[in-house]
């Protein structure tokens, strides 16, 4: 482009406050980087199941257990290829900050269920034969340096023992991955031997948090679902059941609505940052009114100009959205690899985002002035009126 | 009306509204410039000399009456159509140079011809020339505070002529220069009109600046009040 020339020195004709307004631009976008990572994991947790499987949970809350005799009807629903079912566990390994989700579940329905997660035979052997047994995630035991045969213990915060111990032991019976990069990311969690837990807990002996239903086909989810509710309606336990999507969406809204503050935090980052650029933009626009008559008397028309303006306001929202985001994906790198959890720094979903706000923003700030420049009067300009 | 005459003005009046307010300019005027003319358009503030300046540089538009410059009346051209004219028929001067501080005094000569089809070797060997026309060769990538108010204007010259306009325009050229220098700028623009046949109007407050066109006239309340011939 023959203008770019001059856009680009225009850029810079005041370096401190360019450099200035790339800086703003830069954290805005540095904290959209790291708040959008954020949000995209928790619904990425939600997006990557897919449809294949529903819950089935007690309709009240899935905190509260729902009575084992449940699943043989659940199996006699037309549609339903597999039930597998899972009990919160809770428990603490050596200190809080040390978090990761613990489930209680049969080995020989949950490897039906949940095919994604890959284990040897001997390893699927050892944790249904063992019967104070885990699996944990590969990811899990890389962060804690754990191997197949060690003594895990568990404080729990919800299950005492028969005895009245809060502590757990589990011998760590495999080690699985994922099927897949998605499922290998998120393989930070542990599966203990439900027969074992079931045995050893002092109180809600023979329920279970939720029912793990594999569909043999995913088009019918609405359908299962409606007819496994429709089961249970009017009973003392009634159930609500739905796309694992939707559970898995609900469960991190019990932490808070994520992709709700997320988005409050950069409406209120980027109504400043229009303000700040917007105001930068105007002003630079306004010092350069006779030269933009004179572009104009040379014979550059008034959508030469406006483009100018509105190009000049792209690359400023667009350098400052790339470096920004080059240091978010930096610091997420850093995350990712500190705190186990699975963002994805080049994530092209997120680089497009940022490039989308990054161009509205452009438009939001630089309309305005572009359309001043447009409409001036060549005569008027010139003599400063 | 005069055959040869390259710019017509006929009946030409304009009306400011400012505040509310119709400010007459120009009264019907009628005027024929020659083609190789170098006019010096003389008179008090508020006579008209700039506003009929800008309507001959299609700069503006008559309220009423016709502007025809080389057979064409330009006076009902649209915005985009008028800035097609004036990048291929004139060149502009102004008073005070204007001309962009962030670009180097070739990349000022060169805009004009970023409106043309030239590739970048043929720009840059056009502005190489108008440069060396107005004697700044060797000032091609100074930007323009780097430069004195003589040499400013030479590259504003430059910058006119580089897409050889048959028409210059200058609004005050030697306002803003020492007597010295107005007069080095007054002399490359007779040259221009002599040797490259540019037909130039040029409004100035200086008598001693008028003195270098060949002919003058004066306003007066929006209308010609002298002809006189230097």
């Amino acid at each position: 482009m023959k203008l770019f020339g001059l856009i680009w020195a225009n850029l810079f004709r005041k370096k401190t406050r360019t450099v200035l307004t790339v800086l703003s631009l830069v954290s805005a976008f540095l904290l959209f980087g790291m708040l959008q990572a954020v949000s995209n994991v928790f619904n990425a947790g939600a997006d990557f199941v897919g449809a294949s499987r529903l819950i089935t949970q007690a309709r009240v809350s899935f905190t509260q257990s729902l009575p084992m005799r449940l699943l043989r009807q659940i199996e006699t629903v037309p549609g339903v290829a597999a039930v597998s079912y899972a009990q919160w566990f809770g428990g603490i390994y050596q200190d809080p900050r040390n978090f990761f989700p613990q489930f209680a579940v049969d080995p020989d329905r949950f490897f039906v269920v949940y095919p994604e997660w890959t284990l040897t035979d001997t390893e699927k052997e050892r944790f249904r034969t063992i019967k104070a047994s885990a699996i944990v995630g590969e990811r899990l035991a890389e962060k804690f340096n754990w191997k197949v045969g060690d003594q895990i213990p568990l404080e729990s915060t919800i299950w005492p023992t028969q005895d009245g111990g809060k502590t757990w032991t589990f011998e760590v019976a495999g080690i699985f991955g994922g099927k897949d990069e998605d499922w290998d990311a998120r393989a930070n969690l542990m599966y203990l031997n439900f027969a074992y837990f079931d045995e050893e807990r002092q109180f809600g002996r023979g329920g279970a948090g939720t029912f793990a239903v594999k569909l043999a086909d995913s088009n019918q989810a609405q359908q299962v679902a409606s007819a496994i509710d429709g089961l249970f309606e009017n009973s003392p336990d009634e159930t609500k059941t739905q796309t694992e999507k939707d559970f898995n969406v609900g469960f991190f809204k019990q932490i808070g609505d994520i992709g709700l503050l997320v988005n409050y935090v950069l409406f209120a980052v980027f109504f400043t940052i229009l303000l700040v650029v917007g105001n930068t933009m105007a002003q630079s626009v306004r010092e350069r009114i006779p030269e933009l008559a004179v572009l104009k008397t040379l014979g550059f028309t008034d959508f030469a100009v406006l483009s100018m303006v509105l190009i000049e306001a792209l690359l400023i929202c667009l350098l400052g959205a790339f470096l920004g985001m080059l240091a978010a994906a930096g610091l997420l790198a850093a995350a990712a690899k500190g705190l186990q959890i699975p963002f994805s720094p080049g994530d092209a979903k997120l680089w497009l985002q940022a490039l989308t706000a990054a161009i509205g923003l452009a438009i939001a700030v630089g309309l305005l002035p572009a359309l001043r420049a447009r409409s001036l009067k060549i005569v008027d300009a010139l003599a400063g009126r | 009306m005069s055959q040869e005459a390259l710019i017509q003005l006929r009946g030409v009046s304009k009306v400011y509204t400012r505040a509310g307010q119709s400010i007459p300019v120009l009264d019907k005027l009628n005027l024929d410039i020659a083609s190789g003319e170098f006019l010096a358009l003389m008179g008090p503030s508020g006579s008209g000399k700039t506003t009929l300046l800008n309507l001959i540089g299609g700069l503006d538009q008559p309220t009423t009456g016709s502007v025809t410059i080389g057979g064409a009346p330009i006076e009902r051209l649209s915005s985009n159509q008028l800035a097609a004219w004036r990048a291929a028929n004139v060149g502009f001067v102004f008073q005070f140079y204007n001309l962009m501080p962030v670009l180097t005094a070739e990349r000022n000569v060169e805009l004009p011809l970023l409106l043309t089809n030239l590739s970048a070797a043929q720009r840059k060997k056009n502005v190489a020339i108008a440069l060396d026309v107005v004697g700044l060769a060797d000032r091609a990538h100074h930007k323009p505070k780097e430069l004195s108010g003589g040499q400013e204007q030479r590259v504003a010259i430059a910058r006119a002529i580089v897409s050889d306009p048959k028409i210059l325009v200058c609004d005050e050229p030697t306002g803003d220069l020492d007597r010295k220098t107005a007069d080095e700028i007054l002399r490359l623009l007779q040259t221009l009109n002599r040797d490259f046949g540019k037909t130039i109007i040029m409004v100035t407050h200086d008598p001693k600046a008028a003195d270098f066109a060949k002919t003058q006239l004066h306003l007066d309340k929006g209308r010609l009040v002298e002809d006189a011939h230097a």
